[in-house]
């Protein structure tokens, strides 16, 4: 028995450490392996010209631009909405209320629903209802403009996807706002408004950044929600309309390492989107540690 | 808030005063409680009115810009919804296909909800023309052949639920040992300096996006699994399920360390003072107290698990067999769609099945998600209350 105890006594850190160990491993792991195979396909040639050849040479700009024009629509659709929400939830209303249960449960949900479900959603709401009932209004029968996936739709159905990721952090900035910053406010004669915009506000900008820039980290990632709503294989041209549709980092990397005419040869090129796409979700997400530990800083006294 | 609560304090005050009288009056009617009520409304209304008027003025501007915000905040909930009939309605065609027809062309499309009210009346001429027309009835979806395009085409949708759970389990029999003792270890055991490596390394790893684990997944973890077990196929449920372990790792790890971290801290300074060792504390009085939230963790990770496409699409190798074989290829539902609907005509059988398939996934990840959050809720209530 004693001697059981002394063998468990190293055994069960041991083996907990070694669990812990294992998944920094595996992540330095394949980190490496993607260097490695990645960077010597990274150049400036890469970053800033097209796919040519059938997608068997050539770089990824058109990709890299579809991922910013989505992320761009997504931010400026959701954010304002999350951003509201959350000042709604910690301003408006008290805490406990029936208002803040129903909603925090509607955005627990939203956070838990599958991503391919909010892909379904895209398809049938935005797509097929939305905008076939736009096209049937301005033009009849006779044509199909808006009925059919386009980089607006799969922003807005990312804008619905990464909603929850704004509105947590948004809410965790305001709440480190002082109570007492907004009474000295309202004491002052300011409304409740005037006391948002002119102290609430400033106060939480950082958690507005953050919530941002975790949401373009998310939603620059994702795929499955924007399979069916507006991403392409292939475009000859860079999209200029919000009609149009537009290529993906994400989906450029499935694509290519599973339907590729040659997928042995274009491994270098998966390689280098890859490493592209992790770097830039990577600088994203440490970008948004930084601002929130720094935020955090900034209001602990 | 504040001007209100003010407001309500002076409608208190008044309403003392006017109590004295109506008090008098009920005891000497007998009983008169509802007129009571309404006559202290009265009164405070009355009470009420001049103080307002001198304390809030109404503000056009600030009572729109209000009501916006209180619109906006309900955004969420809107979505929520409108996921749930869209998802649903394209879902419930597959029983409903021809009724669907005749609906729309009696009284518009806002009827989706309400097939229980007119179903029952028009059931009977669906019935006659099923028969003739190809349809689907709630049965052929419990077969175990997943034959979409072809002459005869069956959707049964036993395959993809066992691949789906067969893929979950393989990753959350990975995923918990191991998430849950790392955690154990940055909670308990671990210097400060190494806690610092590990959270955000996991971290980190959240961070990826599922398609690039899911090329690891198939240029990397396949190779080595077909190495090192011998396998006939490269892609197949043990595959996916290790990438998919790497996806919910950080999902189990982060709120199993919350919740081993929630455990009070006299419970341990208690169990140490009784003369147990660290790893007996840990292992005997922190990990059981922290038990629902573990189990709250391995419930998210589960739904996590079960709705992840890009991964499972890109390592399972997407065959739709019935089996429970860890060393076969399997095709789970969230794979499923993500590889058919693309190519479905819009309002066909099979596009109904694979919205069918969402809603499935979509029942299944809430119900998950609203276990683990009121069941925990509730055990963590109760322990620590």
């Amino acid at each position: 028995m004693i001697m059981k105890k002394k063998y468990l006594k190293f055994a069960v850190p041991g083996f907990s450490g070694l669990c812990a160990f294992s998944i920094i491993a595996v992540v330095m792991f394949l980190i490496l392996v993607l260097l490695i195979n990645g960077v010597p396909h990274l150049s400036w040639e890469f970053l800033t010209s097209a796919p040519e050849q059938g997608m068997t040479a050539g770089g990824i700009l058109p990709a890299i631009i579809g991922t910013f024009l989505l992320v761009l629509i997504m931010s400026i659709v959701g954010v304002p909405i999350g951003t509201i929400t959350a000042l709604y939830l910690s301003e408006y209303v008290c805490q406990g209320s029936r208002v803040v249960k129903i909603i925090r449960f509607a955005v627990n949900t939203l956070a838990g629903i599958p991503s391919i479900v909010y892909g379904l959603f895209g398809l049938g709401f935005f797509v097929q209802f939305v905008g076939l009932g736009i096209d049937k209004v301005l033009y009849g029968n006779v044509m199909v403009k808006w009925g059919q996936p386009n980089i607006l739709w799969a922003s807005m159905t990312m804008a619905v996807l990464t909603l929850p990721v704004v509105i947590v952090s948004v809410e965790e900035a305001i709440r480190t706002v002082p109570r007492e910053l907004r009474e000295a406010s309202l004491a002052l004669g300011a409304t409740r408004w005037e006391t948002i915009v002119k102290i609430v506000l400033p106060g939480c900008s950082q958690g507005i950044m953050t919530g941002t820039i975790l949401a373009v980290s998310r939603g620059a990632g994702e795929v499955a929600p924007i399979l069916f709503t507006g991403v392409a294989y292939f475009l000859p041209h860079l999209p200029s309309a919000f009609s149009d549709q537009f290529m993906s980092l994400g989906y450029h990397i499935y694509i290519m390492s599973t339907q590729s005419p040659d997928v042995a040869a274009t491994r270098g090129i998966q390689y280098a989107t890859t490493l592209v796409l992790l770097l830039l979700t990577f600088s994203f997400n440490m970008t948004a540690v930084i601002v929130r530990s720094r935020m955090r800083k900034k209001h602990s006294f | 808030m504040w001007d209100i609560s003010q407001s309500v304090k002076c409608g208190e005050l008044m309403n003392n005063e006017m109590q004295l009288h109506t008090e008098s009056i009920v005891e000497s009617s007998g009983i008169d409680y509802p007129l009571l009520s309404a006559k202290k409304e009265l009164a405070e209304e009355k009470a009420a009115e001049p103080v307002r008027l001198g304390k809030k003025t109404f503000r056009p501007v600030e009572f729109v810009i209000e009501r916006l915000i209180q619109v906006t905040a309900f955004f969420s909930l809107a979505c929520i919804i409108l996921i749930f009939i869209f998802v649903f309605r394209e879902a419930s065609s597959i029983f409903v296909v021809k009724e669907k027809v005749i609906e729309e062309s009696v009284d518009g499309p806002q009827t989706y909800g309400e097939e229980a009210l007119g179903g029952e009346i028009l059931e009977e001429e669906v019935m006659l023309q099923e028969e003739s027309q190809e349809n689907l009835r709630f049965k052929n979806l419990l077969g175990n052949r997943w034959i979409p395009v072809s002459l005869n085409p069956q959707y049964g949708l036993i395959p993809l639920l066992l691949g789906s759970f067969n893929v979950a389990l393989i990753a959350l029999l990975i995923a918990a040992p191991i998430s849950i003792f790392a955690a154990l270890y940055t909670s308990t055991f671990a210097p400060k300096k190494i806690k610092e490596v590990v959270k955000p390394v996991v971290e980190i790893l959240g961070g990826f996006p599922s398609v690039v684990i899911g090329f690891f997944a198939l240029i990397i973890i396949a190779s080595l699994a077909q190495q090192i077990f011998g396998l006939q196929y490269r892609l197949n449920a043990l595959v996916g399920g290790i990438a998919l372990s790497l996806a919910i790792i950080p999902v189990i790890f982060t709120i199993s360390e919350d919740a081993l971290n929630a455990v009070p801290h006299s419970y341990i300074e208690a169990s140490l003072a009784l003369g147990a060792q660290k790893w007996e504390t840990a292992l005997f009085v922190v990990l059981p107290s922290a038990m629902p939230g573990i189990f709250a963790a391995l419930l998210l990770g589960m739904g996590r698990a079960i709705g992840e496409t890009m991964i499972v699409l890109m390592a399972t190798g997407n065959a739709a067999i019935a089996t429970i074989n860890p060393f076969s290829p399997v095709r789970t539902m969230a794979a499923t769609i993500g590889a058919e609907m693309a190519e479905v005509v819009f309002g066909d059988v099979h596009y109904s099945v694979l919205f069918f398939i969402g809603a499935l996934l979509f029942v299944i990840s809430f119900l998950l998600n609203f276990t683990a959050e009121t069941v925990v809720r509730k055990l963590v209530m109760r322990r620590y209350s």
